[in-house]
């Protein structure tokens, strides 16, 4: 027995019902290494590291740590064996302090200001920044990732692994965790982080194991091997990394938005004073940290959410206050990715079919619904996007997330809009998926529809988008061409370092061709804060 | 392996049934049926020394179907709580948690009394009866919608508030009692006027209208632009606002047509029936309701089979009690508690299941080897009983066919 293996899965099986999430999966873990698991989406990942940190029970196969053979059956036996999960989604008490949070379920007597001070030394030792008396509603969400790593190190935990960390944060905030990790690697700990970014992975890893469809592929060197080699082994077949992005002539404004301003639902100001226009044929790309207003935004233009101030034009006419109907049916399709991603704009319990007829349902005449043209549909949309389902009349939750997305976003450009708004389409998207959705994209631009895109993955929106427009704190912050910026300064506009809009001293996001002239621009806006003043009243 | 250590495999582990197929669901449920059933017959028939468990069985069925009567009352109750949990799937289907069917049916039972009593005699008994049914409906869909409103605009807990608007409604109904009947017995007698007129017999109105309503609202759900909305709200209200359903108008909307049939079975239990009201004349019926329509999953089709069976344990039980000669009802209620706990506990079986570890798998398997050798030697058996009968009963088939063509 190796004394350099931390931990060692052999012949790990998991299945649920008839899916297979794991499949005979091996994996060696050296102590004081940066371990990358890669692979698409169900191909069995989270699963795998669930079983490790106890949150599963494999049904075959076994687990060695340090050598030795051990039953992790909860996560108690896997904080026994110093194994630590940094969750996707983190597991906070938002009224609680950072130490509070960090000793929560310890169950030893402790006294808080030793806490603290031990907290501080942990966070100075590998260079982390962190307040442990800070609350943790008062946290940005890469602080609160730290009280989670910090929350495991507490603990003890020499294993730790890490669920997609970076989806979450800026370029320059993942810059900060990885420096932490190789601090963490020269102190002997051991590392599994899960990611879907190559580039990232290059970047931290020592070695990339690959899974495939629940199967272990392969574990290489990452400095034996290049992005698309990884790639190939990730999906089983070459394929090509590069967005591309049609060429196309802009038209004239299609959705003009002006001095915007929105609270979100507990009152507080979301967008703040933003203005931008969208032409038909041009991809204008959303940039900026999770939470700062990207959601009222889309709620706003689809009519789900009453603007405080400002203007929201189509093709020259006001939008504000039409019920959402009205808006569906003047073009403007929405199509809000949450984290759950079911939550808008699809029922997860309906078929296909039913999910097809959502936005048309009421369209024939009589008290019945016309399943029949919605069947139609769903079979076509099926065919053209070639979505992956037992039939038009399996419920969507039981699809994979790949082939939901394709039904929303292929319904919504079904009913051939002029105006996608579309937030996070590839969330949670294995390659193949996303540049099937990246696709569907660049063909409804071709045919002159004007798409807001509202993305997390700076690379994809770089390659992907015409422009860039990038929020922080619900302000604008400035409104870049995609060609001629970089992915730094982006980073650096997201987290409120830039404000180009100050720096240049310029308006953005007024077009000089528009539909409305200055004068009607500020009728239209005082038209509006009555509105808003007889609504209150 | 240099390791000696022992290993403490869990015994066994839950894992989650992916599909299961209708008919391993719906034998899962007969099995637990049947077992429950069971257990319920030894226990009836250690308590009492008069009956066995073949005697259990024989008193379950005659109680349900044992005369013309009790068949005509099997199908009577049977169709009043179809009704109802009709009444409560349009409701849960949107998520709303309609827990005041019973209140709502003693309303329309007040309403259609309160007619009777204040306007018998006094105007054309046919335009009363229209009085009586359309007040029965108002007032149902009224105690139904006053919770929806304030759920549509203030977002108020419909469970509570509907559970608690039962409570005011038998409050009100012992008020008009005590208003109307002045002796002090606090029994109002069976009043003159209002009566339902009955078809063909007095039992049939009732299961014309459970069918009725049974049909009508299959179709409802099913096929409507009503029944669409209905399910989009209760699958995803986010994705109903966006669409451009109207949330609060479909829940108010909603809720109206549950009112509305769970006041027409009160106007059923009350001006077609006995014509009189007490407190009690919904007999929980908004309430066993609620088990059958979730055990039904809220599908129409599936609430016959689940009202079926509550009615059938619930009169069975009935005539087994005076068999079996049992004083008190606490027995029959046990059984009938075991067999919904056994029904309830099922949803666990059909949506898990559960996996041994190999260790345990191998005892398992030695217990059960003895059964499966008897179970393989009755199938052994029942098919070599099969192969004799079968000759001989194509003979007389064939005896038969023959003295036909002799004739």
């Amino acid at each position: 027995m190796n004394n350099s293996v931390a931990l060692e899965l052999k012949n790990i099986t998991k299945t649920f019902g008839k899916v297979v999430a794991n499949k005979n999966v091996n994996l060696t873990l050296n102590k004081g290494e940066i371990l990358s698991i890669l692979g698409e989406n169900g191909s069995g990942k989270t699963t795998l590291m669930n079983m490790i940190s106890g949150i599963y029970y494999p049904d075959e196969g076994q687990i060695f740590i340090g050598g030795e053979e051990v039953i992790i059956s909860s996560p108690q036996d896997a904080f026994k064996y110093k194994i630590g999960m940094i969750h996707q989604h983190f597991k906070l008490v938002d009224v609680f302090t950072a130490a509070e949070n960090i000793v929560l379920g310890v169950n030893d007597k402790f006294n808080l200001k030793e806490v603290n001070s031990r907290v501080e030394e942990i966070a100075s030792k590998y260079g982390f920044e962190i307040d442990a008396k800070k609350y943790v509603y008062n946290m940005a969400v890469s602080e609160k990732q730290t009280v989670e790593i910090i929350k495991v190190l507490y603990r003890g935990a020499d294993i730790l692994i890490l669920d997609e960390p970076t989806a979450v944060l800026t370029p320059q905030e993942t810059q900060k965790l990885f420096d932490v990790l190789r601090k963490m690697r020269e102190d002997g700990k051991s590392i599994i982080i899960i990611t879907h970014k190559l580039n990232e992975v290059m970047e931290i890893s020592d070695r990339v194991s690959i899974l495939r469809k629940g199967e272990y592929v392969a574990t290489v060197d990452t400095k034996d091997t290049n992005e698309k080699e990884l790639t190939e082994m990730m999906v089983g077949k070459k394929i090509d990394l590069k967005i591309e992005r049609t060429e196309t002539d802009f038209d004239k404004p299609l959705l003009e938005i002006r001095n915007l301003s929105i609270n979100g639902d507990d009152g507080s100001r979301k967008i703040e004073d933003v203005s931008f226009y969208i032409r038909g044929g041009e991809i204008l790309g959303v940039a900026g940290i999770a939470g700062c207003g990207q959601k009222e935004l889309c709620e706003a233009i689809a009519g789900l959410r009453k603007i405080e101030n400002g203007a929201i034009c189509h093709k020259g006419e006001s939008i504000v206050g039409l019920p959402a109907k009205e808006i569906i049916d003047k073009g403007i399709s929405m199509s809000f990715i949450p984290e759950d991603r079911l939550g808008m704009g699809l029922a997860p319990n309906f078929s296909i079919t039913d999910n097809m007829m959502l936005k048309t349902y009421n369209d024939n005449k009589g008290p019945f619904v016309d399943r029949k043209t919605a069947r139609k549909n769903a079979e076509n949309l099926i065919k053209k996007l070639e979505i992956v389902t037992p039939s038009t009349e399996t419920p969507v939750r039981r699809l994979s997330g790949g082939n939901v997305q394709k039904v929303l976003v292929g319904r919504e450009i079904e009913s051939s809009p002029n105006v996608i708004v579309t937030a996070y389409p590839v969330r949670g998207l294995d390659i193949n998926s996303s540049y099937a959705i990246y696709n569907i994209l660049n063909d409804q631009k071709a045919n002159g529809t004007g798409i807001l895109f509202i993305g997390e993955d700076l690379d994809v929106m770089l390659a992907l988008c015409d422009k860039i427009m990038v929020l922080c704190h619900g302000k604008n912050m400035g409104i870049v061409h995609a060609k001629k910026t970089t992915k730094e300064e982006l980073g650096l506009m997201m987290t409120g370092s830039l404000d180009l809009a100050e720096v240049k001293n310029k308006e953005y996001g007024k077009a000089k061709d528009s539909h409305l002239t200055e004068k009607e621009w500020n009728e239209q806006q005082a038209e509006n804060e009555n509105k808003g003043g007889n609504d209150n009243g | 392996m240099a390791n000696n250590k022992t290993i403490h495999e869990p015994l066994l582990h839950i894992v989650k049934r992916d599909n299961i197929s209708i008919a391993k669901k719906i034998s899962i449920y007969a099995i637990a049926i049947l077992v429950s059933l069971l257990l319920g017959g030894i226990i009836c028939s250690i308590v009492s020394p008069r009956g066995n468990v073949g005697k259990f069985f024989t008193s379950l069925y005659e109680g349900c179907f044992g005369t013309k009567r009790k068949t005509w009352l099997f199908f009577q109750e049977f169709s009043l709580l179809l009704a109802v949990s009709m009444a409560l799937i349009v409701s849960f289907k949107m998520k709303f948690w309609n827990l005041g069917a019973n209140g709502q049916i003693l309303m329309g039972g007040l309403a259609s009394i309160a007619c009777s009593y204040y306007l018998g005699g006094k105007i054309n008994e046919s335009l009363l009866i229209v009085l009586c049914v359309l007040s029965s409906m108002l007032a149902g869909a009224i105690w139904a919608v006053i919770p929806a409103i304030c759920k549509a605009l203030w977002n108020t807990n419909e469970t509570l508030f509907t559970l608690m608007l039962n409570y005011i409604a038998s409050g009100l109904v012992n008020l008009f009692i005590a208003i109307w009947v002045t002796g002090g017995s606090g029994i109002l007698n069976p009043l003159a006027y209002g009566k339902l007129p009955e078809i063909y017999n007095k039992y049939l109105l009732i299961v014309l209208f459970g069918i009725i309503i049974t049909i009508i609202i299959t179709i409802y759900l099913r096929y409507t632009k009503h029944g669409y909305e209905i399910s989009v709200v209760g699958d995803s209200p986010n994705t109903a606002r966006y669409i451009g359903i109207n949330v609060k108008k479909v829940i108010i909307r909603t809720l109206i047509l549950s009112g509305i049939i769970c006041g027409i079975v009160g106007l059923l239990l009350t001006s077609g029936m006995s014509n009189n009201i007490s407190a009690d004349k919904a007999g929980n019926r908004g309430f066993t309701a609620i088990m059958t329509t979730w055990l039904a999953n809220c599908n129409p089709l599936f609430a016959i089979a689940t009202c079926g069976l509550v009615v059938f344990i619930t009169k069975g039980m009935e005539m087994v009690r005076p068999t079996f000669g049992m004083l008190d009802d606490t027995i029959s209620n046990l059984v009938i508690g075991i067999v919904y706990f056994f029904i309830i506990a099922c949803a666990f079986f059909v949506q898990y299941k559960i996996v041994f570890n190999a260790k345990t798998t191998a005892i398992l398997n030695k217990i059960a080897t003895p059964f499966i050798w008897v179970y393989d030697k009755i199938k052994l058996g029942v098919l070599f009983i099969i192969e004799k009968i079968k000759p001989i009963f194509n003979k007389i088939v064939k005896k038969e066919n023959t003295e036909k063509e002799d004739k």
